[in-house]
């Protein structure tokens, strides 16, 4: 099994900000935009290179996205930039009518996604997002796993045409995938190759996986674990290749078990070939204030976790 | 309460609120600290709250009673110590704050059941909303009471506020006083840079809302005043908003007047020059 390391630990949020930087400098048609939560957002390097390109919206983020749908009329590239749940769940008739139905260029950038916010509490920990965004026709949801894959989505969003969801957070997690990759929308990332289960992690929930896989590659299990960066459109051919060795599936997401990756996987095993899968994911319930480390052990969002759903996964095949 | 025991009493908030966020080090204290004396001055004078011999019983109606509604649920810490030095809960509780399994979360929640809170907040621009339901139901029932409701000034950017401040003078809601806390500050910067809100007073005159001014929000006599005046207005077909002008960080000097303080802990140095400033009137938690 190959062996993942990291010299540092970064958020994946500095990875948009850094992502920014470079298409500040790359893109003269991208324009950030941001509701009073720059700072978090980590956008001061693209406001301070480019200031005529940063709008300041205020804390007002309805009318952010219609001011964005409105840029990409003039050719622009807007990145509407604030907190996964005021950049969804608030406005998500302006994003239905105005970027998604409309067909319009907005990449939508919500940081502090699910619950390793941390002590803010449950009212910013928005944990149905990717379900929100992946239901619109049209849209593209991509949840990166560290800081350079991030910064890669990030630059490949800008010259992808139409309506991106991007998803990151505010914790510092391990960096381990490689600082000048290249990102492809919509095609998974072979993380580790095995024959007993088919481990699909999306988000901060990758390297939770990588480091299963080495406790169970040490009880004897060989687990493939693959990333899932793009929740929409799904990489269904990686999907089914990979259960055709494995026979059986565990998805590991921060989000809600209702209507996230794991419902997505499970709809492509249902019109393709069922095997078993367990969900590693939020319970259907709301979180609360916190450590991100204590929340994610809360509630059942770690290695341990996907360990134990691996086992359940591989004794459901007999 | 006399006005000087009042500032006794603000005095203790501010050491639960610096107390409060240093314990966790996340929060919000600098609009905690600037909405001290409006706080303490509804709760321990001004409001109308059952209970007796000054220990307040909680039921979520509140029907008979007074109500506050607390709009940027940001500054929890505030709302929080004030519940808690008023006998809603044990003042202990505090050391929780934002922790794992509290009662007391980061914002302010109904989820827990913590005794004063009727409904979420801290995704703002939704609390003025609320707070006119729950004016309309007094008024359904025949209910006396008066509700309170505060909100920041950046968060008079979000658009539900104006959806509510038309619906307000509209449907008559006169029980109802709404604050803005006028501290100038938001997370990015002055108001005035982020978000020019221009005349706040004008704009809900000309939305028809009856529109006082508290000058010195951190004078607990002004507030007193100002909150008299307030009620006095009510019961004649329009609600009343009350621009509240305090000082974010208020009380503390190092923290006072830049938004720099707006959701930032003290260290322990901080904490300890912090307290230094703060006079502890009812003990510490
Ligand atoms: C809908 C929404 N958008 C953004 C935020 C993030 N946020 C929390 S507090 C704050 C600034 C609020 O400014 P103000 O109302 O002036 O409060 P003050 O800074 O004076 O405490 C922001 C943008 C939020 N909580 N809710």
């Amino acid at each position: 099994m190959k062996k993942y390391t990291f010299t540092e630990k970064k958020d994946t949020r500095s990875g948009f900000g850094a992502g920014m930087h470079v298409l500040g400098q790359q893109n003269p048609n991208v324009v950030a935009l941001c509701a009073d939560l720059v700072g978090s957002l980590k956008l001061e390097p693209f406001i301070k290179e480019n200031p005529d390109r940063f709008i300041q919206c205020g804390i007002s983020e309805a009318n952010m996205i219609g001011v964005s749908a409105g840029l990409t009329i003039g050719g622009k590239i807007p990145f509407a930039t604030t907190f996964a749940n005021f950049a969804t769940g608030r406005v998500y008739d302006q994003i239905r009518q105005s970027v998604a139905y409309s067909n319009k260029n907005v990449k939508i950038c919500a940081s502090h996604a699910g619950l390793t916010l941390g002590e803010d509490g449950a009212t910013h920990q928005i944990l149905e997002d990717l379900g929100m965004m992946k239901m619109l026709p049209g849209m593209t949801v991509i949840n990166p796993c560290d800081y350079n894959q991030t910064k890669a989505a990030t630059i490949a969003i800008a010259d992808y045409e139409g309506p991106v969801y991007l998803r990151f957070g505010r914790p510092v997690i391990p960096v381990f995938t490689d600082a000048d990759q290249k990102f492809e929308i919509g095609k998974a990332w072979m993380v580790n190759e095995g024959t007993d289960v088919s481990i699909f992690a999306t988000g901060h929930m990758v390297w939770e996986a990588i480091q299963a896989g080495e406790i169970l590659e040490a009880e004897g299990i060989n687990a493939e674990i693959i990333n899932i960066h793009t929740i929409k459109p799904l990489d269904e051919e990686a999907i089914l290749k990979s259960i055709e060795k494995t026979g059986c599936v565990v998805t590991a997401e921060e989000h809600n078990r209702i209507g996230g990756l794991g419902d997505s996987v499970a709809q492509v095993l249902v019109k393709n070939k069922l095997v078993p899968q367990e969900y590693v994911a939020v319970n259907d319930s709301f979180g609360e204030s916190g450590t991100p480390t204590q929340l994610m052990e809360k509630y059942g969002l770690t290695a341990k976790h996907i360990v134990e759903a691996a086992k359940r996964a591989i004794e459901r095949k007999k | 309460m006399e006005v000087e025991q009042l500032e006794k009493v603000a005095s203790q908030v501010r050491r639960d609120i610096v107390r409060m966020v240093h314990g966790c080090q996340s929060g919000h204290p600098g609009g905690s600290l600037g909405c001290t004396e409006l706080l303490v001055a509804l709760y321990f004078e001004r409001m109308h709250l059952k209970g007796q011999d000054g220990k307040p019983v909680f039921d979520m109606d509140g029907k008979d009673e007074d109500l506050f509604f607390l709009s940027n649920g940001h500054i929890s810490p505030v709302w929080y110590s004030t519940l808690a030095r008023k006998g809603y809960f044990p003042v202990e509780e505090m050391a929780t704050f934002r922790k794992l399994d509290s009662r007391l979360q980061g914002h302010p929640t109904t989820h827990e059941h913590l005794e004063g809170i009727r409904i979420a907040s801290g995704s703002l621009g939704q609390g003025m909303s609320v707070a006119i339901g729950a004016a309309l139901a007094k008024k359904l029932n025949g209910d006396k009471g008066l509700v309170y409701v505060l909100m920041g000034d950046g968060e008079q950017q979000e658009g539900q506020v104006w959806e509510a401040a038309t619906f307000a003078p509209h449907h008559q809601v006169d029980n109802l006083v709404a604050f803005i806390d006028l501290n100038g500050q938001q997370i990015d910067g002055p108001t005035v840079k982020v978000m020019n809100n221009r005349d706040l007073g004008k704009k809900y005159e000309a939305f028809g809302w009856e529109v006082i001014s508290i000058e010195e929000g951190n004078d607990m006599a002004a507030v007193l005043k100002g909150l008299y005046e307030a009620k006095s207005r009510l019961g004649h077909g329009r609600p009343i908003m009350v621009l509240l002008h305090t000082g974010m960080g208020f009380g503390v000097d190092f923290m006072m007047g830049s938004h720099k303080w707006h959701g930032v802990a003290p260290n322990d140095e901080q904490l300890a020059a912090a307290l230094g400033q703060l006079e502890e009137t009812m003990g510490d938690y």
